[in-house]
C-alpha cells in the first residue's frame, strides 16, 4: 500500500525528520489560506499516487498567496496519469543548496534491509543507479540489531557530506530508519533530501510503501488507504479476502493459489485467447466466497467466457460448486462457463454441477482450449 | 533415499487444535508421518484425534517428552514468527511454516535468527513437503503423487499439485516434493533444494516450478549450469502478469525491469533446462 507524500511526510516529522512548514488543501481557498499563513512563496504540491507529477504540471512555484489559489485551481483540477486530483500539499517554499537521495528498502536476495544513498539527489534515482552506479550508496542493516550510528556516519562520509552537517544527517538516517521498522514499511524514500542556503537539512519530498501483510498491526496507516488507485472491483475483492485483479482480456479466471491463477492466464494466452483478470479464491474458499468471486468477476462487461480451475487442496470441491450454484442462480450469468475441478472432493463437486449447464473439461489445456473456443463464439470475435 | 523428510521424520505440530492444524493432522497420520506431538499453548494434556496425539503447552516440553525433529507451524500470522523462535529455541533443526501474509519484516528477522542458530526453516506461505509412500510434512494432498524419481521444488501452491498430478497421469512419481513459499524472504531457495536433490542417490531429475518476482530463479540457472549433472525441467508462471502489480504471492511483484517471467525462461534455458510452456507439459519433457 502506497502513502501520499503528505501523509509520508507527517509521519517523518513525528520521527524527527525536519520537513517543510505545509498543510493540505481541498480546494484553492483553503490553498490560499495556508500560502498567507507560511509567507506568501510556497510550492503547490498535487497529491496523486503516481510518480511524475513534476513533469505533468502537478508541482509548481508560487510567489504569492493569490498565485498559490490560482495554481491550486488549476492544479486541483487535474488528472495525472488517469488519477484526479483530490488534494495539494501546500509547503512553504526553500531555498536548496544541495540536493541528497536518501531511501530504506528490503534486499530479497540478501534477506536485509538496505539503505541506499547518493550524493545526486532530486533525480530519478534509479536513472541514477543506471548511468552512474558508483553514485549509489548500499548500507545493509542486520534486521536484528538495526541501524548503528556508525553506519549512518559511514553513508554520510560516503556521499562526501560535509562534516558540519554529519549530526543532522544522523538524525535523519535514524528517523527514517525508525519510520522503516515502526510501521512496517517496504520502502521509505526522501528524494531530495536537500542541504538549505540556511545550512539545515529539510526532507522535501517522502515517499513510504506498507507491507500489505502488516496492516492488521497498522490500523491507523491501513485507514489512510487512498481508494482511487484500485478499480472498484479490487476494493470489494478484498473485503471478501479475495485477490483480484483486473485485465483486459475477454475470459474471466477463477482459480485457487496464486501460481496457479497465474499459469491459468499463462495458458489462456497460449491457447490464443486473453485473460481478463487474476482471481485468486485462497486456500478453504466456501460458497459464500466463491459467489463473491463470481458476481465479481462477471461484473466486467468484457467477459465473454468464465474459466474455473480448481485443484482441491484445502479447497473443497464440493464447496466450489456449490458456490458456483448459489452465484449462478443470483446472478444468471449469459456467458458460458468451463469448469475443471481435481483434488479434493472433485467428484462430488462434479456431480452437483452436472445439471448446471456447464462445460467440463479434465486437463488444464483442455479447459484453457474450450474456453477460448466458448469466448471466440459467445462474443463473434 | 529422499530429501529433508523420510520415515525418520518426528512431527511436531503447532498450532494441532485450530481448524487447519487438526485437519492436517489427521491427513498427516492418514499419510504414514510419524506425527509424535502437538502445541497449543494452555491446552497442554489433552489428546487430539481420537486420542493418537498428545498436546503440549510448549513446544520444549514436546521435544523433551516425545522427541521430535521436526516441526510444521500452522498458527495465525501474527502468531508464527514467534512460534518459529520457539521451535529454534526449544532444539528443533528443521521448521516447516505453512502460515501465510506474515509481514517481511518478522521474516527478516526470523531468518537472521535461524541463520545464526543453524536451524532451517522451509516456507513461510507453502505447502510443505512430500515424499510419496513415505511421509508427509504440511498440506500437500498425498493421494496426487506417487513414489518415483522425479525431485520437485516449487515457490508455489496448487501449481505444485497440478505438477504431481501430471506426473502421476504420465506414471511417474517423485522422491520428494518440496514447496519453499511465495514469499520475499523464506528460509530455503531453489538453490538448497536443487543441492540437496542433486546429492539424493534416488532423485534422477528434477522440476523446477518458478514465478514473477524476484531473481530467485536466475540464481538458480546459475547454480544448475556450474553444479547440476541431473536433468533439470522448469515451468514459470506469470508470463501474462503486468508489471508492478501484486499477483497474490508478495514475492511476485515485478521490481523494476528484473524478475519478468521473460527474463526467468531466458536465464533458465541458456543454462540447458528445458522450460515447459504449460505444467502438463513438464512429464513429456521429462520423458524425452
Amino acid at each position: 500500500m502506497n502513502l501520499h507524500e503528505y501523509q509520508s511526510k507527517q509521519i517523518f516529522a513525528r520521527y524527527g525528520i525536519p520537513v517543510p512548514r505545509g498543510r493540505i488543501a481541498v480546494n484553492s481557498d483553503e490553498a490560499k489560506q495556508i500560502a498567507e499563513e507560511l509567507g506568501g512563496r510556497v510550492v503547490v504540491k498535487s497529491q496523486v499516487l503516481v510518480g511524475g507529477r513534476g513533469k505533468a504540471g502537478g508541482i509548481r512555484l508560487a510567489k504569492s498567496a493569490d498565485e498559490a489559489q490560482e495554481l491550486a485551481t488549476r492544479i486541483l483540477g487535474m488528472e495525472i496519469k488517469g488519477l484526479p486530483v483530490r488534494r495539494v500539499l501546500v509547503d512553504e517554499a526553500v531555498s536548496i543548496e544541495k540536493e541528497i537521495y536518501l531511501g530504506i528498502t528490503n534486499d530479497r536476495a540478501s534477506r536485509k534491509p538496505v539503505m541506499i544513498a547518493s550524493a545526486e539527489g532530486g533525480v530519478d534515482i534509479e536513472e541514477v543507479a543506471a548511468r552512474t552506479p558508483d553514485r549509489i550508496i548500499r548500507l545493509h542493516i542486520d534486521p536484528l540489531l538495526g541501524l548503528r550510528e556508525y553506519q549512518a556516519r559511514d553513508v554520510a562520509v560516503a556521499i562526501d557530506l560535509p562534516k558540519d552537517y554529519w549530526r543532522q544527517f544522523m538524525t535523519v538516517a535514524d528517523g527514517l530508519w525508525r519510520v522503516f521498522v515502526e510501521n512496517d514499511a517496504t520502502l521509505v524514500e526522501i528524494n531530495p533530501l536537500v542541504i538549505t542556503k540556511e545550512k539545515r537539512l529539510i526532507a522535501l519530498d517522502g515517499k513510504m510503501v506498507i507491507d500489505d501483510n502488516a496492516l492488521f498491526r497498522r490500523p491507523d496507516i491501513a485507514e489512510k488507504r487512498d481508494l482511487d488507485v484500485e478499480a472498484p472491483e479490487e476494493i470489494s475483492a478484498r473485503k471478501y479476502g479475495l485477490s483480484y485483479i483486473k485485465l483486459d482480456g475477454q475470459i474471466g479466471c477463477m482459480v485457487n493459489g496464486a501460481g496457479l491463477a497465474m499459469a491459468t492466464m499463462d495458458i489462456i494466452k497460449l491457447y490464443g485467447g486473453q485473460p481478463a483478470n487474476f482471481l485468486d479464491i485462497g486456500g478453504g474458499a466456501g460458497a459464500e466466497k466463491v459467489a463473491a468471486a463470481f458476481r465479481i468477476i462477471l461484473s466486467d462487461q468484457n467477459v465473454c467466457a468464465v474459466l474455473i480451475n480448481i485443484f482441491g487442496g484445502i479447497t473443497r470441491g464440493d464447496e466450489v460448486a456449490r458456490g458456483i450454484l448459489a452465484a449462478i442462480a443470483e446472478v444468471k450469468p449469459k456467458v458460458p462457463m468451463i469448469v475443471r475441478l481435481v483434488g479434493t472432493n472433485a467428484e462430488e463437486g462434479r456431480r452437483l454441477l452436472a445439471d448446471a449447464n456447464m462445460i467440463t473439461a479434465e486437463t488444464l489445456a483442455e479447459a484453457a482450449e474450450k474456453s477460448v473456443a466458448a469466448a471466440r463464439e459467445r462474443c463473434n470475435q | 533415499m529422499s530429501i529433508l523428510i523420510n520415515k525418520e521424520t518426528k512431527l511436531i505440530v503447532q498450532g494441532i487444535t485450530g481448524n487447519e492444524g487438526l485437519f492436517h493432522t489427521a491427513q498427516m497420520l492418514n499419510y504414514g508421518t510419524d506425527v509424535v506431538a502437538g502445541v497449543t499453548p494452555g491446552k497442554g494434556g489433552d489428546w487430539v484425534l481420537d486420542g493418537k496425539v498428545p498436546v503440549f503447552d510448549t513446544v520444549k516440553q514436546g521435544v523433551e517428552v516425545t522427541g521430535a525433529n521436526t516441526s510444521v507451524i500452522f498458527v495465525p500470522a501474527r502468531f508464527a514468527p514467534d512460534a518459529i523462535f520457539e521451535a529454534a529455541d526449544a532444539g528443533i533443526s528443521l521448521v516447516f511454516c505453512i502460515t501465510e501474509g506474515i509481514p517481511v519484516q518478522d521474516m527478516m528477522r526470523v531468518r537472521e535468527y535461524l541463520d545464526q542458530k543453524g536451524v532451517r526453516m522451509v516456507g513461510p506461505n507453502c505447502p510443505g513437503a512430500l515424499t510419496p509412500g513415505e511421509t508427509k510434512v504440511g498440506i500437500i494432498p498425498g493421494n496426487i503423487a506417487i513414489p518415483g524419481t522425479v525431485g520437485v521444488v516449487s515457490r508455489s501452491g496448487t501449481l505444485t499439485y497440478e505438477v504431481l498430478y501430471a506426473l502421476k497421469q504420465h506414471n511417474m512419481g517423485a522422491s520428494t516434493c518440496v514447496g519453499i513459499g511465495g514469499d520475499p524472504v523464506n528460509g530455503t531457495n531453489f538453490i538448497d533444494v536443487l543441492g540437496m536433490f542433486e546429492a539424493d542417490p534416488r532423485t534422477n531429475s528434477v522440476v523446477l516450478i518458478g514465478e514473477i518476482g524476484g531473481s530467485d530463479e536466475e540464481r538458480a540457472a546459475e547454480f544448475i549450469a556450474r553444479y547440476m549433472t541431473k536433468r533439470v525441467v522448469s515451468f514459470i508462471a506469470g508470463q501474462t502478469a503486468p508489471a508492478g502489480k501484486r499477483m497474490g504471492h508478495a514475492g511476485a511483484i515485478i521490481e523494476g525491469g528484473s524478475g519478468t517471467a521473460a527474463d526467468k525462461i531466458k536465464a533458465l534455458t541458456n543454462a540447458g533446462v528445458q522450460v515447459a510452456r504449460h505444467p502438463e507439459e513438464i512429464p513429456v519433457l521429462i520423458g524425452e
